[in-house]
């Protein structure tokens, strides 16, 4: 760099997960370089060995706490970053892998391996901020691409992202797409589902299946009601709403209502 | 060391946990001497196979696809493979087809990314692709178109790039019309040109002495390269189906590793990817990918780990080549899927991920609910191929300072692109020597 100005550091780290939301930045593949520019990549292991030593402007933090090592490593990374935002379902609600939370994890370990005595893992997994204050949540499973450069574009500018958090539907109508569930009678989560993709599954002429997690003021029971009434049954319904956000507030309730409920 | 359990729990595997994230290597040295290298996976346990069962017979390719954002496209077509055989049920040809090309965007761009961002920084002696773009800009910025590519032919079949949402069992939701993809064709044409210069690029790498004698292993299907489909061959004479992969291989659980490890049985360890794909399906490759292979100086016996960065190359010109054919013969299926109905079974199936084989089995009840699921991702197999190869390599360098020792380990783990790659400096080596 030329100029004296320092260039703010941003940090991308990893908790369980997939690795796609972090591979979202290297999918900027028009931006990357001027993302690069633009900012000192102070940690992040998917793009570069080199590493430098907090604290960092920005952190990215993608993936659940599912580990003793990982509840602990996470306040680390919150004691190093000035501000810390976690993208992705993991991050954001604990992740397909919060499918443990409903069972029990040594039935799981059982399943899984021949020696579960060799595995250190906690019974539940639980997203970034049931752990440490967090600056903002990014949605999605995976997140948005477009979704992702506004929030760091935000907060490297000091202001407040613009992400909207009304459901698919709204985004079905904007985009002109008829409605699956009315006019064939599909099973679609837009009406409870945070918005963000762009109402991609119901351009595919497949109904929404959550990936997102619960919209704002979602209403999980009344569009159970509705979808019921269209034929899908209350198993249905629980495997849909325990997917990539099974835990997210709103859905678990749900899902653990449904389950409890009398048939 | 290595505990090898008994009976048909050693066959339960979480496919997931073990090829992401983070790993570690211990080397253990006496006298000079070296006595154990231990590749430590500790990427945390996420139980895919545990909460697949109770879960219906459509969820898997949506589920599955989770295990790896860098190739969620190879996970959903293993799983629909799999799950079709156990419903007794053959997609016809056009939407097999349609399946092959979204799989050519996820080699593209998923090779596209190993090539320049993960190895290429290896060769060049960078950090990796940020300083490395630095001074290598123009080479860089091909590789992103490349991958870029790669990644607009997956979301224009499958909807985005990352967990692709229009698989289902049977086909897909809605299918591109002929119109739609062969306006892509120029997109296709421009990614071959690309990926000539990539290979002559990376050919003239320095490549150190450096030869494997692992079996290798790869799918064969004939009259084509294997991406969707085939019998499992090897270099050593292995000729199996899908069902008969569980006779054949049998995972153990090492106490240093959330990752377990694959060896056939009465033979050993074995290796899945480009270069084993590549040394047993040399014929098969598209003309234009085998004279660029031949130009660059790598035929069907090359044994140089190091070279699989050509062998990458290579394959992403001919997925290049073949999507172009695929789009220049597509014809739109009448229905973009067709009815799979459930029934009691078991079901197998495989697919050629780009880090290699990867084989699903799924066990259903009549009613289409998952009783047991099992995955065996080609990180679990690998695994013990790079653990011998990382002994012989710290045996010839013993006298290396910790430090260069660590450096140019991760360079020869880098070669096979385990998922754990992803994190280019991921090896926290502690060397014990007395």
């Amino acid at each position: 760099m030329s100029t004296a100005t320092r260039r703010p550091t941003l940090a991308v780290w990893k908790f369980a997960s997939c690795d796609g939301c972090q591979l979202t930045l290297l999918d900027c593949e028009d931006e990357l370089l001027a993302i690069a520019d633009a900012v000192e990549v102070a940690y992040f292991l998917e793009a570069t060995r080199a590493t430098v030593e907090g604290p960092y402007d920005l952190s990215l933090v993608e993936g659940s706490v599912t580990t003793p090592a990982d509840a602990e490593r996470i306040r680390s990374v919150r004691a190093a970053s000035r501000r810390l935002v976690t993208i992705g379902a993991c991050a954001t609600a604990g992740g397909i892998q919060a499918l443990r939370n409903f069972a029990d994890v040594e039935e799981y370990l059982g399943i899984v391996y021949a020696t579960p005595s060799y595995i250190e893992t906690l019974s539940t997994s639980t997203p970034i901020a049931a752990h440490v204050p967090v600056d903002f949540e990014l949605r999605g499973c995976p997140i948005d691409r477009g979704q992702l450069l506004e929030v760091v574009n935000a907060f490297l500018n000091g202001r407040a992202p613009e992400i909207r958090a009304h459901s698919v539907c709204v985004e079905c109508k904007a985009r002109g797409n008829v409605c699956v569930t009315v006019a064939h009678g599909t099973a679609c989560l837009g009406p409870i589902t945070h918005a963000g993709c762009g109402a991609l599954c119901p351009s595919y002429h497949r109904g929404c299946y959550g990936c997102f997690g619960p919209s704002e003021s979602a209403d999980p029971r009344a569009l159970g009601d509705e979808l019921r009434r269209r034929g899908t049954d209350d198993v249905d319904l629980v495997r849909m709403l325990r997917t990539f956000n099974a835990a997210a507030d709103a859905f678990r309730a749900e899902s653990t209502r449904l389950e409890r409920a009398p048939r | 060391m290595t505990h090898r359990a008994s009976g048909s729990r050693t066959l339960k595997v979480d496919a997931l946990a073990r090829v992401e994230g983070e790993g570690a290597m211990h080397v253990e040295i006496r006298d000079g001497v070296v006595h154990d290298v231990r590749l430590r996976i500790y990427e945390p346990p996420r139980f895919f196979e545990a909460f697949l069962r109770g879960r219906a017979y459509t969820e898997p390719p949506d589920i599955t696809a989770r295990i790896c954002g860098i190739c969620p496209v190879a996970y959903q077509m293993s799983a629909c493979a799999a799950i079709e055989d156990a419903c007794g049920v053959e997609v016809p040809a056009p939407i097999a087809a349609l399946r092959r090309l979204l799989y050519c965007g996820e080699w593209i761009e998923s090779h596209a990314l190993h090539v320049h961002l993960l190895h290429a920084p290896d060769f060049l002696g960078y950090e990796g692709a940020i300083d490395m773009a630095e001074h290598h800009r123009a080479e860089i910025k091909r590789g992103l178109e490349l991958k870029k590519i790669g990644n607009e032919l997956i979301e224009l079949i499958g909807g985005r790039a990352i967990h692709p949402v229009n698989v289902r069992v049977g086909g897909f939701y809605r299918t591109p019309t002929r119109r739609e993809l062969r306006a892509f064709a120029p997109r296709l044409e421009r990614a071959a040109e690309l990926a000539r210069e990539v290979v002559r690029w990376v050919a003239g790498f320095g490549f150190p002495e450096h030869e494997g004698d692992w079996e290798l292993a790869a799918l064969r299907h004939p009259g084509e390269y294997p991406i969707t489909r085939g019998r499992l061959v090897s270099t050593r004479g292995l000729d199996i189906a899908a069902h008969e992969f569980e006779a054949h291989v049998v995972e153990e659980q090492v106490p240093h590793s959330t990752a377990l490890h694959a060896h056939l049985l009465e033979r050993g360890e074995y290796l899945v990817g480009p270069l084993a794909r590549f040394a047993l399906n040399f014929d098969a490759l598209d003309p234009v990918a085998r004279d660029a292979a031949t130009e660059a100086g790598i035929g069907p016996g090359e044994r140089n780990p190091f070279r699989s960065v050509v062998v990458r190359a290579v394959e992403i010109l001919h997925a290049c080549a073949e999507a172009l054919r695929l789009i220049e013969r597509y014809e739109e299926p009448d229905r973009p899927a067709v009815e799979v109905a459930p029934r009691a079974g078991v079901g197998h199936g495989w697919t050629e991920a780009p880090r290699g084989m990867l084989w699903h089995r799924y066990e259903l009840d009549e009613r289409g609910t998952i009783l047991d699921a099992r995955i065996v991702p080609p990180t679990a197999q690998n695994q013990p191929s790079i653990e011998h190869d990382l002994f012989h390599f710290v045996e010839r360098n013993v006298d290396l300072p910790d430090e260069e020792l660590a450096r140019r380990a991760e360079v020869v783990i880098r070669n096979y692109d385990p998922c754990i790659s992803c994190a280019t400096h991921f090896l926290d080596l502690t060397v014990d020597r007395r």
